[in-house]
Order: C-alpha cells, then structure tokens, then sequence
C-alpha cells in the first residue's frame, strides 16, 4: 500500500497555470474525500476549478486528457503547521521570517504572510509531494501572530495568498518563551490580555484620549485580538501536557473563543472533553517519545484515539522540526503512520485534505 | 485498575532482566601494573596498558529455539526467499531456506503474509547521551568545552534507562552506535551497543566490537568555537592535522617503548591514545561531514596520516563525489530526505542513497534521531523509490542492505550481524507485513536468539525506570 501512497497521481491544479484549460483526469481511483472512493472515476477541471467528478462524466473533445489508469486521484493535499517560503534555511538567520520581536511576548498584529517569499525553492518539491496548500504560521512568543493560507504557487506574493488571516496562533506550554515564569504566570497573563482586549472594545474613545489605564498591548495588537474574543477568528494554542489543553478549554469558554489545540501530545487523555467542545486538534503520529516533561504521554495513536472520540483531527507534523519546512512536503508520511497506529483510511486522508480546509475556512475551494 | 501490580509486574520483570546479568565471571584483570610485557592490540590500545578497561559485560537473554515458516526472508545476503524458514537456535541463525523440519523443542511461529528480516542496525544514534526528556540535566552528547576531545568516550555519558531505546527496539533496531555530538572536530569515542534493558551501559556493549572515533567537518565547530577558534573551515583543518600530529608522535613513542621496555612507559594520555589507536587501524573514523569538497579534503588528510575514514555520515552531497567514495572505501551514511537546515545540507536530494549505492560507494541510511530510529525501514523506503523515480531501478533486495548489511559492515561487523545467513547472530525482525510498506511494523524482535520485542504481548513491554510511575502503562 505504500507503493500506492507514493505513486499518487500528484496533481496540482493551481489557478495560475489552469487557466483557460480544460483537463481530465481519467480511469485513476478517485477519492473525493467528501464521498466514497471512485473507481475509474473522470475529474474534469476548467479554468482552475474541478466542474465534474464521476464515473460517467463527459469529456469534451477539446479537453487535455491525462491518464491516471492505475493511479489514485485526490485532492491536493494540505500541511496546515508550516513555515515554508517564511525560512528557507533553517539557521541562515536572514532567510528566517517566522517570528516577531513582538512587544512584551505579545505579537498578534504581526501579520505573518507579510515577510513571504513566493519564490522560495522549498515550494516546488513540496508540490512535488502533492501538497498544494500550507497554513503558514508564526512563531515564538506567547501570542505569536496570524497565520494565512498560501498556495504553493511560485509568482508574486498575492497569487498565493488564498486566505488571511485563518488563525490567531499562540502558546501556553512554554513559559519561557511567553516572557514568564511559571504556567499559571503565563495563563493569568493571557487572561489578562483578553480582558483588555474586552477593556479596549468597551472605552476605545477614551482609550484614543490616553484617558484610560495602562493595557498589556498595543492597540494594533489589541485590534488585532478583536476578531479573536468575538469568536470570528479561530485561535490556535499549542497545548501538550493534559493539563495545558483542559486550561486551554476553561479560556476558551470564559471568554468564547473558537479554539483549536495544535500540538496535543496529551491530548487523547482529553479526547472526550475535547470532542464536546467541538475542538479540533492539530497533532501528528510519529512521535512517541516522552521528550519533555509535558509530552510524556505522546503517543502515535493519538490522532486515531482523538478521531474515534469524535474530535475533529488536522495531521500535522510533530517530529524532528523540519517537518515544517524543508520536510512540509512529508505531510503523506504522518498520514500513513497515522493509519498504521489504528486510524481509518479515510480520516486520515480527510485529516490532511477536508478537515483542516473546514478548519481554516477553505472549503469552499480546496480540501 | 490493576496499574499498581502492572508496573509491579514491569518491576519484576526488570528485575529478572537483572539478576539474569548478575553472575558475571570477573573481567581478567589485565593488568593494572605497567610491568605487564605486551598488552594486547584491541580497543583501548597498545598505548595503553589497559586496553580494555570498561569490558562489556553482554550476555544474551534467555532464548528458545525457534521456527518461522511460511514466510518472506529478506536475508540482506541474496535474493528473498518467499515461503521461507529460518530457525534461530543457541542465539544464531541454524537455518534458512525454503523447508527446515521444526525441531521438537521449537516454538514454531506461521509468518503466512509476514516478512523476516535482520536486525536492523543504525551507525548514528545518540539515544542515552540525549536521552528523553530533554533536559539540561540529561544533556550528555557534546563535550563541547574544546574543539579536540578524543579522550571522551559516549559510553560514559549512556543512560541505560533513556525511554528511547526501548522505542528503538519495537522498530526492529537491534544495534546501535552511540556517538558524541559534532560540535567538535574530534568528537570522541564512540560505543556499539545491543538495544537490551540493562542497568549499566557495560551489560550493553556489543562484545568485541571496536570502538569508533566521531569527528566532524563544517559549520558545527566552527559555530560552536567561534570566539576561541576555530571559526573557519580553514581552521578546522588546521585543528584536524594539528591533533594528528600529536598522534602520530605519541604511537612512534609508545610503539618503541612497547619493543623495548627500556626505562618508565611514556605518560599517557587518554586523546592521544584514542587517537593513536585509529593509526592503528584498531578504531574505525566515523566522520560527520555534509559537502562534498569537504569530504575530498578529508581523505586527503587521512591519506596524509595514513588512517582510513570507515563512513562519511550525513553525506548530504555523497552523489557529488560518490566515485571517491568508492576508490577509497569509505561508506555513505546517510538521511532519506533531512536538508534544508543548514546551509552545508542545503544540497539534499532523495536520490542520493540511490546514486552514491549505484556508483558503488558502500550506501547505508542512518537515523541521528530517536524517531527516525523507530522507522529506518520506511526512510529506505522512501530512498529505494525516490531513486526508481530518478531511473535507479533500485530492487529490494538492494535497499534492505543499506538498512542492515552495509551498517554492519561500516561497525566491523558484517561477519557476525547484518544478514540472515547460518551461523550469523539470531538478530531477527518479524514485520506484520513487508517492511518498505508504511502500514507494517515489528511484530516481535530477536537479539541473539532471545525474544526482546513482542507486539502482542504488552506485559512484557520493556518499560525505563523513568517510565515507571511517570508515563501512563496503556501508552
């Protein structure tokens, strides 16, 4: 079967260079995602946009044919935790645009789309992997800044952009990094910062009239945090020990946020209470190592525990660090893990196609 | 639940595992005084007059004899032989082929669907010198505090109880080579271990394998040695030749004492014995390098000196200069797919295995990571097809050497692991399906005969003493 995983017919349907062309697809195996498998299905696709899908669909006499006999067919796939066209080698400091000074370990303004370079090298083996679309994320901090959907087309900076922002991204599991010392430092200092962000929505006017207290941001990152505690804009927080991801939850439901978990090594121990609050989780399964003190329970079965228990799952990588970069390309490699540690088939192929393009607002297109 | 008297049984079972290592015959003594003629060559050296003074004190678990049948061998010496036997017995390989009568003391095992290969052996670890978690505490890999340490050695820095070994283990790793990091041109001693609970690093050691030297090329030394030197490339050679000056020095002194035992021996020096042992051809060069210009100067300074290089590892550009590693001898340790994060591996290609293994240069994966450990078998996957993709039509009989046979042999021991052959070590993998596919795994996993991994069987898990009370039992 792994043959088969490698032999995927990598198809990359990108706007810019599908356009004005009708192409079909035909005699692979086709997997929708949204629908069961179809054998000897036709995909037929104009000016960048899939217009039929089945086994008997009419293909005019103009079209481009490309034969996928003994192949499979599926969507491009989508790694949804990645840095690429952000670094393009790891420690060549100046080729590095993920993370932001940010102000006090609080970035939420930073717009991470904004330092993309669209003719980054890593975008062609990545689709030459069949990944067609990444999440870009920002690092570091405690708020570290907007993520945006990119598709890997080389050309200029708007021809990727799919969408932006997706996700406000932030981190509870390490203290360090949030610019505190202790767990319970960092969540009282998030907490805090909601509350302004609420302050802030309440006495703008005296706020633009430097008549109110001090708050622990910014506007323009406060602004930025708006969408956030309105629950219009996802919030990714990276939660690994058991207890992170239940913090996680309580803020999420103090303040409604539209949560999502990424990281997640514990997170089948709170796969139930995950599920109930419709949390998806972003996790990988190649990693069962207890690297950390809050990683202690990672395990690679995970992602299936998670799915089985009804929580929305998003394959991510979340093993040696290149899996976001260099190696976004090897998104199918936690997909295949992910069923050989006891998920099905299909979520796994969902978890790296359909479910993160609902996650992040993409479904409409791609997924 | 019953999670007190689980890890009460892991307890005991840890236990057996160590009275089982408990009557050890004493190590022979050799030696302690200098007036002892002619030590033996051997690790720890002829300038030394202990040659050996942390013996492994290894001895294979208890086994049974065993029959698997029915079942696809990968043997890593030849073609596969499909509905194949193998019959382990007194912790070697008795038997391999297409029918072997099951002996009436044999546990038979029906492999139907299965595939057996050889323990697979990974040169590049640093499980135990970076054990998990990752804590300051734990961080035993780098004596990074001089670019010239050979008078480390990894084994001191082992923990027996790393989480990762028995992780590395249930991937069907059997032998490992634990290696100091590369922040250091001359890294130190390496060590050779079986993956088998034990409560010392001793009861680890692969008897009679020789020791490796680490060294490392590039922009780890001088990153890390900046402020002091060195800071270029440049530097780093000069550091290189420097330290075998010295060596060289230091053999001629004691070779001529050890001839003529005239006056006291030479002052040792643990570096400089190391060192003089890889002039001797007694510890083989494991050499961290990335580039491949950096990989030519490299011979040439071992031409200079007149040691051998046994494996590049790393060798992100090998298929640069596969040719020279051919001419010389030297074997390709390398990743699957890793580049990108540094500016030296910024050269990957997936076809590298694939290329430098079609010019003739000795080709092996390696992993350098606790994850890339547990699943060996697919990044060869990933190179055999990446190189049928670039027109190598790569077989599997071809790949499964660079996973088992060609590790063997870059560790000195292609005579006794590597391959499924009578005689070889019983270090044997059953696969729940073929191993080149994402979806199999180890089901169970011999060393020397002894079965150390069983899937089905979670009472018998291998579980650290870190484990115990800290990560949940179902895990």
């Amino acid at each position: 079967m792994r043959k088969l995983f490698l032999s995927i017919a990598l198809l990359i349907i990108l706007a810019t260079t599908a356009l004005s062309q009708t192409i079909a697809i035909t005699g692979g195996k086709v997997y929708p995602v949204t629908r069961p498998p179809i054998a000897n299905g036709t995909v037929l696709i104009r000016d960048g946009v899939i217009v039929a899908v089945g086994a008997n669909v009419n293909v005019p006499a103009s079209a481009q044919r490309i034969d996928a006999t003994g192949k499979i067919v599926t969507p491009g796939l989508i790694n949804s935790i990645t840095t690429v066209g952000l670094v393009e080698i790891g420690q060549v400091r100046e080729t590095n645009d993920a993370a932001a000074k940010g102000n006090n370990n609080i970035a939420a303004a930073f717009k991470v789309w904004d330092g993309l370079n669209p003719a980054s090298s890593v975008f062609a083996p990545t689709r030459a992997e069949g990944v067609t679309t990444v999440i870009i994320t920002p690092r570091g901090g405690l708020v570290s800044g907007q993520a945006a959907a990119i598709d890997l087309a080389n050309g200029q900076r708007s021809d990727g952009i799919r969408r932006s922002p997706v996700a406000m991204i932030a981190q509870i599991d390490d203290s360090q990094s949030a610019g505190t010392n202790s767990r319970g430092e960092l969540m009282g200092k998030l907490r805090a910062l909601f509350d302004d962000v609420k302050f802030y929505m309440a006495h703008r006017l005296d706020y633009d009239r430097a008549a109110t207290k001090a708050l622990s941001a910014p506007a323009a990152d406060l602004e930025a945090l708006i969408p956030v505690v309105q629950g219009r804009m996802p919030i990714m927080i990276d939660a690994d020990r058991v207890d992170e991801i239940d913090a996680a939850l309580a803020l999420a439901r103090d303040y409604n946020l539209k949560l999502m978990i990424s990281g997640g090594a514990e997170a089948w121990l709170a796969a139930d209470r995950l599920a109930a609050a419709h949390v998806p989780v972003l996790t990988g399964a190649m990693n069962n190592i207890p690297d950390s003190f809050a990683r202690l329970n990672q395990r690679q079965e995970t992602a299936a525990m998670l799915r089985r228990a009804g929580v929305q799952v998003v394959l991510v990588g979340n093993g040696d660090g290149d899996e976001a970069r260099f190696n976004a390309r090897n998104i199918k490699y936690e997909a295949g893990n992910a069923v050989a540690y006891g998920m099905n088939y299909d979520d796994a192929l969902r978890a790296v196609t359909l479910t993160p393009a609902e996650v992040f607002g993409l479904s409409d297109r791609v997924g | 639940m019953n999670s007190t008297i689980r890890i009460f049984a892991s307890v005991c079972l840890l236990l057996a595992f160590a009275t089982q290592m408990l009557p050890q015959t004493p190590q022979k003594d050799s030696a302690k005084s200098d007036s002892t003629p002619s030590p033996p060559p051997g690790p720890g050296g002829t300038s030394s007059p202990n040659a050996n003074p942390f013996p492994s004190t290894y001895k294979p678990f208890p086994s049974r004899t065993t029959l698997i049948r029915n079942v696809t061998i990968m043997t890593a010496a030849g073609p596969s032989i499909a509905n194949g036997s193998v019959l382990l017995r007194d912790g070697k390989i008795a038997a391999v082929g297409t029918s072997i009568a099951a002996p009436a003391d044999a546990v038979v095992i029906d492999g139907t669907g299965k595939y057996v290969t050889p323990g697979i052996i990974d040169v590049h670890s640093h499980i135990g010198d970076y054990p998990a978690p990752g804590v300051d505490a734990n961080s035993d890999g780098n004596e990074a505090t001089n670019p010239v340490t050979a008078n480390v050695w990894a084994e001191h820095s082992v923990w027996p109880q790393d989480p990762q070994f028995p992780r590395a283990l249930a991937g069907g790793v059997t032998t490992m080579q634990i290696l100091p990091g590369s922040a250091n041109l001359i890294g130190g001693r390496s060590v050779v271990v079986k993956v088998v609970p034990s409560r010392t690093v001793q009861g680890m050691k692969f008897p009679g394998a020789k020791y490796g030297l680490k060294m490392a090329c590039g922009e780890n030394p001088k990153r890390v040695y900046a402020q002091r030197g060195p800071s270029t490339r440049m530097g780093n050679v000069a550091g290189y030749r420097a330290a075998w000056i010295q060596a060289e020095a230091y053999r001629r002194k004691w070779d001529a004492w050890n001839l003529s035992h005239k006056g006291d021996p030479p002052t040792r020096d643990l570096g400089l014995e190391t060192l003089a042992e890889v002039l001797r051809g007694n510890i083989l060069v494991h050499n961290h390098c990335y580039r491949a210009d950096e990989m030519a100067q490299m011979i040439d300074i071992a031409n200079e000196f007149g040691y051998k290089i046994r494996a590049f590892h790393h060798t992100v550009e090998g298929y640069k200069i596969a040719d020279l590693l051919k001419a010389n001898g030297i074997g390709a340790a390398e990743w699957a797919d890793w580049g990108g994060f540094k500016m030296e591996a910024n050269d990957s290609i997936k076809a590298n295995l694939a290329i430098t293994d079609a010019v003739g240069a000795r080709t092996m994966i390696h992993s350098d990571s606790a994850l890339g450990a547990q699943r060996l078998n697919q990044e060869v996957a990933k190179a055999m097809y990446a190189g049928r993709a670039a027109g190598i039509n790569v077989t599997e009989d071809q790949a499964i050497k660079w996973l088992t046979f060609n590790p063997a042999w870059a560790l000195g021991l292609d005579d006794k692991i590597g391959s499924i052959e009578v005689g070889k070590n019983a270090d044997v993998v059953l696969w729940s399906g073929n191993p080149f596919s994402i979806y199999s795994k180890p089901e169970r996993v011999w060393i020397d005969g002894a079965l150390m991994f069983d899937r089905s069987d979670p009472k018998e898990k291998w579980r650290t003493d870190f484990e115990l009370g800290t990560v949940k039992e179902d895990n």
